[in-house]
């Protein structure tokens, strides 16, 4: 740091390049460079040696296998006949479920309660600061615990289920729902939910359009939920009500049919929904607090009304601050999923170590691990920046 | 502030470099009498076979083993060193130095004998794969047969957990698997009721039941699925060790055979027997011990410190214990059993 407040041009013939800090910085970065290639070299030639002399078989290979165990929770479909490939693919779809879900509903929770936290209302105010407590202060396991153990564990057994209304179920085994049972002509409603879709999107459009030319506002919002519900509803009529249901009923040891949500996914999505959204609850109070008051007062003066007001001026600076430490919560969130180990949900990590175990290739599965969940990470990460990056305001 | 970075990454290397030099030689036995313990692999808390006592002792069958492999080195019982491992965790161990052996109820299989860098010393119980169920809440069923449809607990990475995929799928049966990675975990989800029934080692489903809340209300069905020999297992290419860990279940076994006991080991030492004479190291000018690098008298010290094969059987699994496993296929061969040790000569 010394050397870049000396003049320049003193430095000239007579110095030695050394002293130069641009040359000296590039020579730091190679050697770095060198040692960082040599280190990561020496570690692979190692580790491939010491299994050789172990007479532990490496490589990939393996992942080509007869998988030869079964998973409870499979989404795509999966046989024990299928390869090891195969049940890691269903892991990550697994892993990515209960990622997305517990996502969407951490960041309804954690809105509700942070908005919650400001609110004008003593009572509501103090439940959310218990709620926050709470939970952000005990380990995301204990939670997992908590609902496995606590509370879905202490369901009836199956002889005893809970009959719940629309003929839903509840016992220690889960949750059952009526399957919805497709028929004929219900391609028609994804169609035309899709063509809603397109619809909201050019009504917003031209709407926004003609606010520009003629100051004259178009209802925007309404349209669109009434075009996004209203047109698979009329699909639904028109094909002539293609659906009907295929509801649980009682067997010698469970209930058969109809879908089953199992407690192992249901602990883990609510504790992991409840555990994240106490920390998406600050940040989303921490966002709301940093928008200067005189923006609002401000945005009043110039005869905006409550809601543009919220929705013009203080969302837009609050997401500005809000989504970096959100991307880092849906990345907790994420990884922590892997505590499904512990309740038997068959994630990534659950079906990777079955894996591990099964063909004895230690290294190779938890380098795919690493790789996954960096992936996952980068992705969402990325996504998040672009967001962020689209919400980020233009300052001039 | 790039000095500070290049200077940690330098003693990082330093540091691993120095540790990649005492990664495990190939020569266990000579380590283990230098460090003067054996550090043995077991279940994390299996009951008969190894789990600890009120007083935090290790004891069972794999625990007694680990044992008499001390006795066999240090004359001594109490030098051992035990190290829980699950069944994820087990191999690992063992590959990775961490452990010198691992006696817990593993079954001896072609894959883990090549693919995983262990070799088996031999079959100290001959166990089957069977299922438990509650027979209070499911009183029609006596048949594993019966089980369609049902939710059924297994740990994560065994052969258990394989042979139930296949035997349902031979039977054209449907059931759900609910797998655990910790024998903790899948027993309390039995007992919990979260499954309809429980598989693992026939050996496994007794010493289980045990431990449920009301365990008269548990059967096992009386199908076996699988062979399951479990055997304890050393690390590959090292045959002295290997050596010595194979004849100390050789000897447990044989000295059963010549009714050696605990009780009797000092008298019969002076047996005019010659077989038992060679077995105890009494014959002179024998080199059978210190062939194995260990004491000429080394059998007499396994008796002394742990007993035959049958009184640890008897002792921890059988009739002297709460699992009533009768010997089975684990009675000596003159018994109509499967054990059968090679001769000491």
């Amino acid at each position: 740091m010394v050397s870049q407040e000396m003049p320049r041009d003193a430095s000239g013939a007579g110095a030695s390049f050394i002293n130069d800090p641009r040359i000296r910085g590039l020579i730091y970065q190679a050697v770095l460079f060198v040692l960082l290639v040599a280190f990561v070299y020496w570690i692979f030639g190692n580790t491939v040696d010491n299994l050789r002399r172990s007479n532990i078989t490496s490589g990939f290979g393996f992942l080509n296998s007869r998988a030869g165990f079964d998973i409870s929770e499979t989404l795509i479909s999966y046989s024990s006949n299928d390869t090891y490939k195969w049940a890691l693919v269903v892991g990550l779809v697994n892993t990515a479920v209960v990622a997305v879900t517990g996502i969407i509903t951490a960041s309804i929770i954690g809105f509700l309660v942070g908005v919650g936290r400001l609110s004008e209302n003593w009572l509501i105010r103090k439940i959310c600061m218990v709620y926050v407590e709470i939970f952000r202060n005990i380990p995301p396991l204990l939670v997992i615990f908590f609902w496995y153990l606590g509370v879905l564990s202490a369901l009836p057994q199956p002889r005893e289920s809970i009959a719940l209304p629309f003929g839903a179920w509840l016992n220690n085994r889960g949750f059952f729902l009526p399957a919805p049972i497709w028929g004929e002509g219900a391609w028609l409603i994804p169609v035309a939910f899709l063509l809603a879709v397109g619809l909201c999107w050019f009504v917003a459009r031209r709407a926004h359009q003609r606010q520009a030319a003629t100051g004259e506002q178009f209802p925007v919002f309404w349209t669109s939920v009434a075009l996004l519900v209203g047109l698979p509803l009329l699909a639904f009529v028109a094909a002539g009500f293609p659906l009907t249901f295929e509801f649980p009923k009682k067997s010698t040891f469970n209930l058969l049919g109809g879908t089953q949500i199992r407690p192992e996914f249901l602990s883990l999505y609510l504790a992991l929904s409840f555990y994240t959204a106490a920390f998406i609850a600050e940040i989303v109070r921490a966002g709301i607090l940093g928008v200067n008051k005189g923006q609002t007062e401000a945005a009043y003066a110039l005869g905006l009304r409550r809601r543009p007001t919220l929705r013009l001026v203080v969302v837009p600076q609050a997401l500005r601050i809000v989504i970096p430490p959100l991307t880092s919560q849906y990345l907790n969130l994420t990884k922590n999923s892997s505590l499904a180990i512990a309740i038997g949900y068959p994630d990534l990590v659950h079906i990777g170590g079955t894996i591990l175990n099964q063909s004895g290739h230690a290294i190779e599965i938890v380098a795919i691990w690493m790789v996954v969940y960096l992936g996952l990470s980068l992705v969402m990460s990325g996504f998040m920046n672009w967001f962020n990056a689209k919400m980020a305001l233009v300052e001039r | 502030m790039k000095n500070h970075v290049k200077a940690i990454l330098g003693a990082a290397v330093l540091g691993l470099a120095a540790s990649a030099a005492s990664v495990s030689s190939a020569d266990t036995l000579s380590d283990v009498k230098a460090k003067g313990f054996v550090q043995c692999g077991v279940n994390t808390g299996l009951a008969g076979f190894s789990a600890p006592d009120d007083k935090g002792e290790w004891k069972g069958f794999d625990v007694d083993f680990c044992r008499a492999v001390a006795s066999a080195i240090f004359g001594d019982p109490s030098k051992v060193k035990f190290t829980p491992t699950n069944a994820k965790e087990r191999f690992t161990a063992l590959q990775s130095g961490e452990i010198d052996l691992l006696a817990r109820n593993t079954t001896w299989t072609l894959g883990r004998d090549t693919a995983l860098g262990l070799t088996f010393v031999g079959v100290n119980y001959y166990d089957g794969q069977g299922f438990m169920i509650n027979a209070k809440k499911l009183p029609g069923v006596t048949s594993a047969l019966q089980l369609s449809g049902a939710s059924v607990c297994v740990q994560s990475g065994t052969t258990t957990e394989l042979n139930l995929a296949d035997y349902f799928k031979a039977n054209n049966l449907e059931y759900n698997p609910v797998v655990f990675e910790k024998l903790e975990e899948a027993n309390a989800a039995y007992d919990s009721g979260r499954c309809d029934a429980y598989t693992t080692d026939q050996s496994g489903l007794y010493s289980i039941r045990l431990t449920l809340a009301s365990p008269d209300d548990h059967i096992v069905l009386p199908e076996i699925i699988s062979k399951e020999p479990l055997a304890p297992a050393v690390r590959q290419g090292d045959d002295k060790w290997f050596n010595v860990v194979k004849w100390t279940y050789n000897a447990l076994v044989l000295a059963e055979e010549y009714g050696i006991t605990q009780a009797n080991v000092d008298e019969m030492k002076s047996s005019k027997n010659p077989d038992i004479q060679r077995v105890l190291g009494a014959e002179a000018g024998t080199t059978l011990g210190t062939g194995l690098g260990l004491d000429n008298d080394w059998v007499v010290k396994i008796i002394k410190g742990v007993g035959n094969y049958g009184e640890i059987f008897d002792r921890n699994i059988g009739a002297g214990s709460p699992l009533k496993i009768a010997r089975g296929l684990n009675a000596l061969w003159t018994k109509g059993g499967l054990q059968y040790a090679m001769p000491i000569r």
